[in-house]
């Protein structure tokens, strides 16, 4: 069914599979026809586990966003709502449950919660006096969502805010709680390795949810070998610099949801190269390939070039495989050539896709723009004048750059110093409010309060000792390290490339490559160890989100010969510095209804 | 509905064992409260049937408002049960309820109840009497026979079953210890939906006091309930409960923040004046302070400059209609305002620029940047000028900015400044690198010829010429560079 998830050695389409289950005898328990009214932030992440086709054989005939105010009409015998449980939401539930009564003759009410029931949200609605409207009141515990053949997301979007700011370590039980499915499903894991407060958190919920199931011995034989759980909290940094890989910068600049990335807003920029059929349609396709793609990135001239060597190499394929039909003689050749033609024609549009957004990141990076927010993200990241009020983002504060920006790099220089001296905070603080205007505060507070914006607590600023020895930072490409050589900006040809350009590649690669092989604060045997050395898997959880560029650099170190070892990636939230930032954010705007 | 449920209900009580005030699936946990109020009072009516097993008691006048526990222990009906473990029952409910008695009249229940113990089991009195211990009391009545009872008690069970989502009942966890308990295992499962059902409960079944109390020592619990009132928008008791923590920063900023539900703006005004008092961190004291002077001033600005653009009189307004009114802006985007309407006033008028930097302790740079942009984009350039030029004692003039000029450069080549204007400032920019960069990016000719002719680079003299206009003024100069002989060349 779903072939992206099935390519690599842990076949994620069984997940998949449980969850499509799951699904549908949930809507088989309410028999006849039946109309789902969608929590907007589900569809995103049902349409990875199930498509149109697989509700509509069970009797889904229509499908609306859920809204304030009537329900549309659909002549239907039940109404699922299937939603997050929130409260702002179960407002509307009930403002729409009631208005219906009134109108139309009786139909059934369901609600669905994802991932959880909540008891909170049923009191709302019970205060609303709708509760005892609905006949099926269940949850449906989508806790891990497979987005690829390596990676799985909880897509919960504020996680980190919810640990770190309102102390709240619900997402990591669930966390704890699709780790307990994935192990139902691919064995035991037999070593938890853990970094960070949530990580033994989650470590130790694991542990106890084991426990209470000693009844029964898992029987399968286990396919990852090692969990590795990584707390956000552990490295604040790499999520607030600008990742420059492929799908990183498709990322950084039009944001990716879900795997698909909205092609309207390249659509805007050039419409000459997208027609109709990709403009609703998910860019997962040409996403899937993104991974495989590896771009480059060089400073010519102090501009980014991006290229994409296999971008050439599959393009030169393609053209040859088209070229082929001037030598098919043959009707045998010829029909042979034209059964080929669909798959052709298909990598060839996903082919002009990508050369497409490669051209737009390019228009991008290259400009004065992009590259001096680099330089500076870069100079904070060696450690370069931290501890003063960096001009560019004084400059940049009058020129009222986007808040998020701004945030961006105050948090960013926070944190390559541990923290900021009184004055330069002071300073910030004093700008940005009088700037942005004071409600601000509000978010400011927030930020302080999770760690990412902080006073400088000692005179010492410790970041560079840090820095020297995790080695999270090369000045020197050709330096011998223990580590196997990292990606240029995950770039396959170390050779020519100057290290300034990538070494935010390289920095993150080495923050994962530190991350993975030393200084686990802590390890927890369940079970025997199966089999070592050649061949073993790994599955790196990383609690409270992860960008693309870490995913890329796992991706990196999967794919080496020499490793041997395979990651499947996990993560509470596929993020990036902008949507973390935004997540942390004072609620300023009021509720919307 | 109610018929069908009192049937159940009998049936219910009829055959089982004290599994008291579980519900199925069809429930709803909420509703548990009232649920088990129209049990106690569907006992009355089947316990009428058997007058032997009501033993009259009348309770005095202390323990108020717990009507309904005394009728659960005093009515209990013993259909299939021993009248050993419905004893048990009620002493066990009586415990409950007397550990969570603060009422003065305490003690002169306690050895009433003692004496009704005592009378009919004295064997139990010693599990009554140890400091009304629930935990201890449960532990001895383990061993006996009614096993299914003690275990669906445990807060253990209670909790697990709520996080599978089965049917539970908190309502038998009556003692504030054995309330505490179950709070506590559904703190150390780390489930934030359990917890909140339990907090839920406890809000609803312990005085404000209590609750509060055994939060401050149970840290996560208490961001929890915290949490909790934040959705449920409790701020009442969110901000009493903050101070309690002494967490009095963040009580102001919750009720700092309220001031964005607040529409209006005098009535957001006076709200913010009501905030300057609360107990900030005295660098967010000082911004909140700030925030309320400065909508006070915009309440004056809107209200005056609405009346003189509707009259019609004054030229810029005339000119540049207001696009949207200056209430709620931030304090650089009114300073800009204000430099643009209001440049000319004197520092006496709230409205000036200058009693804006004043009042905000604007820095200079600051004050000159958004000047430099209003002017700028009014296209008075004398004005610009001014910013800038300084005088020293002699009467010589000179430019002075706290600032880089490629700063001030930018600003100008972003509000379309003329060429002649540009290349004034380009050529105050210290460093020849920028300076010579600045001046070919927007054609200051005479500046890039100054900086060649101070290079002494006379190629790449040549190579501009050719890209002047023939015969032009530039050109023209070109030449006369070129052709003195006093250079010495390096090329």
């Amino acid at each position: 069914m779903a072939s992206h998830l099935s390519y690599g050695r842990v076949n994620l389409n069984i997940l998949r599979e449980v969850a499509r289950k799951e699904l549908r005898e949930f809507l088989d328990k309410c028999a006849g026809s039946k109309a789902i009214v969608w929590d907007e932030h589900l569809t995103g992440p049902f349409g990875l586990i199930a498509q149109y086709s697989l509700l509509k054989e069970h009797e889904v005939e229509k499908m609306f966003t859920l809204k304030a105010g009537q329900l549309p009409v659909a002549d239907v015998k039940n109404i699922i709502f299937l939603v997050r449980p929130r409260l702002e939401l179960m407002d509307i539930i009930a403002q729409n449950v009631l208005s219906e009564d009134k109108h139309r003759s009786r139909r059934d009410f369901h609600i669905l919660f994802v991932p959880r029931r909540s008891l909170l949200c049923e009191q709302r609605l019970k205060e609303q006096g709708v509760l005892g409207s609905f006949h099926h009141r269940e949850e449906y515990s989508l806790d891990l969502i497979p987005f690829d053949g390596d990676l799985l997301s909880m897509e919960a979007e504020t996680a980190f805010r919810e640990c770190y700011l309102e102390n709240d370590q619900t997402s990591l039980y669930h966390a704890a709680k699709g780790l307990m499915t994935l192990q139902a499903l691919y064995g035991s894991i037999p070593q938890i390795f853990g970094k960070g407060e949530s990580a033994r958190h989650v470590a130790n919920m694991m542990l106890r949810m084991k426990r209470e199931f000693t009844g029964c011995q898992n029987p399968i034989l286990p396919v990852f070998d090692t969990l590795l759980l990584l707390d956000r909290n552990v490295d604040l940094l790499t999520p607030l610099a600008t990742q420059l890989t492929y799908e990183g910068l498709i990322d950084e600049i039009y944001g990716i949801q879900n795997s698909k990335c909205n092609s309207d807003k390249f659509a805007q920029k050039k419409n000459n190269k997208f027609g109709k059929s990709t403009c609703s349609s998910p860019l997962q396709g040409y996403l899937k390939m993104a991974k495989l793609l590896v771009v480059s990135t060089e400073v010519v001239n102090k501009k980014f070039r991006v290229s994409s060597p296999l971008i050439s190499k599959e393009s030169f394929t393609i053209s040859a495989h088209f070229k082929e039909r001037h030598n098919a003689k043959t009707v045998g050749e010829i029909k042979q050539f034209v059964s080929q033609l669909p798959h052709m024609q298909a990598a060839r549009s996903s082919l002009a896709n990508h050369t497409s957004i490669a051209e737009l990141i390019k228009d991008i990076t290259t400009s004065d723009e992009f590259f001096d927010n680099l330089t500076v993200e870069q100079e904070f990241m060696s450690g370069i004048e931290t501890d003063k009020v960096s001009v560019y983002t004084e400059e940049s504060i009058t020129k009222k750059d986007p808040l998020i920006k701004i945030l961006r790099l105050v948090c960013l220089q926070s944190v390559c110093n541990n923290g900021l001296k009184q004055k330069v905070l002071d300073y910030y603080k004093r700008e940005i409010l009088q700037t942005y205007g004071y409600e601000h505060i509000l978010t400011l507070n927030n930020l302080e309060k999770s760690g990412l914006l902080k006073l400088q607590s000692s005179s010492r600023n410790n970041y560079p000792t840090i820095r020297k020895t995790l080695r999270l930072w090369m000045d020197d490409v050709n330096e011998q390290h223990a580590f196997p050589p990292p990606p240029q900006g995950v770039n396959l040809q170390p050779a020519s490339v100057s290290p300034a350009s990538t070494a935010s590649g390289k920095r993150i690669y080495l923050t994962i490559v530190s991350m993975i092989t030393n200084k686990h604060y802590f390890l927890c045997m369940p079970g025997p160890i199966g089999q070592q050395g050649e061949n073993r898997v790994t599955l790196v959880f990383f609690l409270g989100g992860v960008t693309y560029a870490e995913i890329a650099a796992l991706r990196f170190l999967s794919q080496m010969e020499d490793g041997g070892t395979e990651y499947i990636i996990a993560t509470t939230k596929l993020m990036n510095g902008t949507s973390w930032i935004k997540s942390l954010m004072d609620r300023l705007e009021a509720a919307p209804f | 509905q109610m018929s069908k449920t009192r049937s159940e209900e009998e049936e219910y009580w009829n055959s089982s064992k004290f599994k008291a005030f579980t519900f199925d699936d069809e429930d709803d946990e909420f509703t548990q409260l009232r649920e088990s109020k129209r049990a106690v009072n569907s006992i009355r009516d089947f316990v009428d049937e058997d007058e032997d097993d009501i033993e009259k008691v009348s309770w005095s006048g202390d323990v108020v408002g717990s009507k309904s526990y005394a009728q659960i222990i005093l009515r209990f009906p013993h259909n299939n049960s021993s009248s050993h473990s419905r004893k048990r029952i009620a002493y066990k409910a009586l415990v409950c309820f007397f550990s969570e008695t603060q009422a003065p009249g305490k003690c002169a229940v306690l050895s009433f109840l003692c004496f009704i113990v005592g009378r009919s089991k004295p064997a139990s009195l010693y599990s009554l009497s140890d400091g009304l211990d629930q935990h201890k009391f449960l532990n001895t009545e383990k061993a006996k026979p009614i096993k299914d009872f003690s275990s669906d008690w445990s807060p253990e069970d209670t909790v697990r079953r709520m996080q599978k989502g089965k049917p539970y009942s908190l309502e038998r966890f009556r003692s504030l210890k054995d309330k505490l308990l179950l709070l506590d295992e559904a703190v150390r499962l780390h489930d934030g939906n359990s917890i909140t059902a339990v907090l839920i409960f406890l809000q609803k079944s312990l005085s404000k006091e209590v609750l509060l109390r055994e939060l401050e020592t149970r840290q996560v619990a208490l961001e929890h309930f915290i949490h909790l009132l934040k959705e449920n928008q409790d701020h009442k008791l969110l901000q009493e409960l903050l101070r309690v923590l002494g967490r009095t920063e963040e009580v102001a900023l919750l009720q700092y923040r309220e001031y964005l539900n607040i529409k209006d703006e005098n009535k957001r005004k006076e709200f913010l004046k009501s905030c300057i008092g609360l107990p900030f961190l005295p660098e967010d004291m000082a911004h909140v302070q700030d925030h309320y002077t400065l909508l006070e001033r915009q309440i004056i600005m809107e209200a005056s400059d609405k009346r003189v653009e509707a009259a019609g009189q004054v030229e810029v307004f005339k000119k540049y209609p207001r696009k949207a009114s200056i209430l709620n802006m931030p304090l650089i985007t009114t300073l800009y305002y204000s430099c643009f309407y209001h440049y000319t006033e004197s520092e006496g008028t709230f409205s000036s620029p200058a009693n804006l930097k004043k009042t905000f302790k604007l820095s200079d740079k600051q004050y000159l940047l958004v000047a430099l942009a209003a002017r700028a984009k009014l296209r008075e350039w004398r004005e610009v000028d001014n910013l800038f030029t300084t005088k020293n004692w002699l009467g010589y003039t000179k430019k002075r900015a706290p600032i880089g000029f490629h700063r001030i450069v930018d600003i100008l080549h972003r509000n379309n400044a003329p060429v002649q204007v540009l290349q004034e400032y380009v050529c105050l920019v210290d460093d020849t690198d920028l300076r010579l960069n600045l001046a070919l990016k927007y054609k200051c000719h005479s500046v890039v010829i100054d900086v060649y002719k101070d290079l002494k680079d006379r190629q790449q003299l040549m190579v501009y010429r050719c890209k002047l206009a023939r015969g032009s003024l530039e050109e023209r100069k070109i030449d006369d560079i070129l052709s003195n002989t006093q250079i010495r060349w390096k090329n």
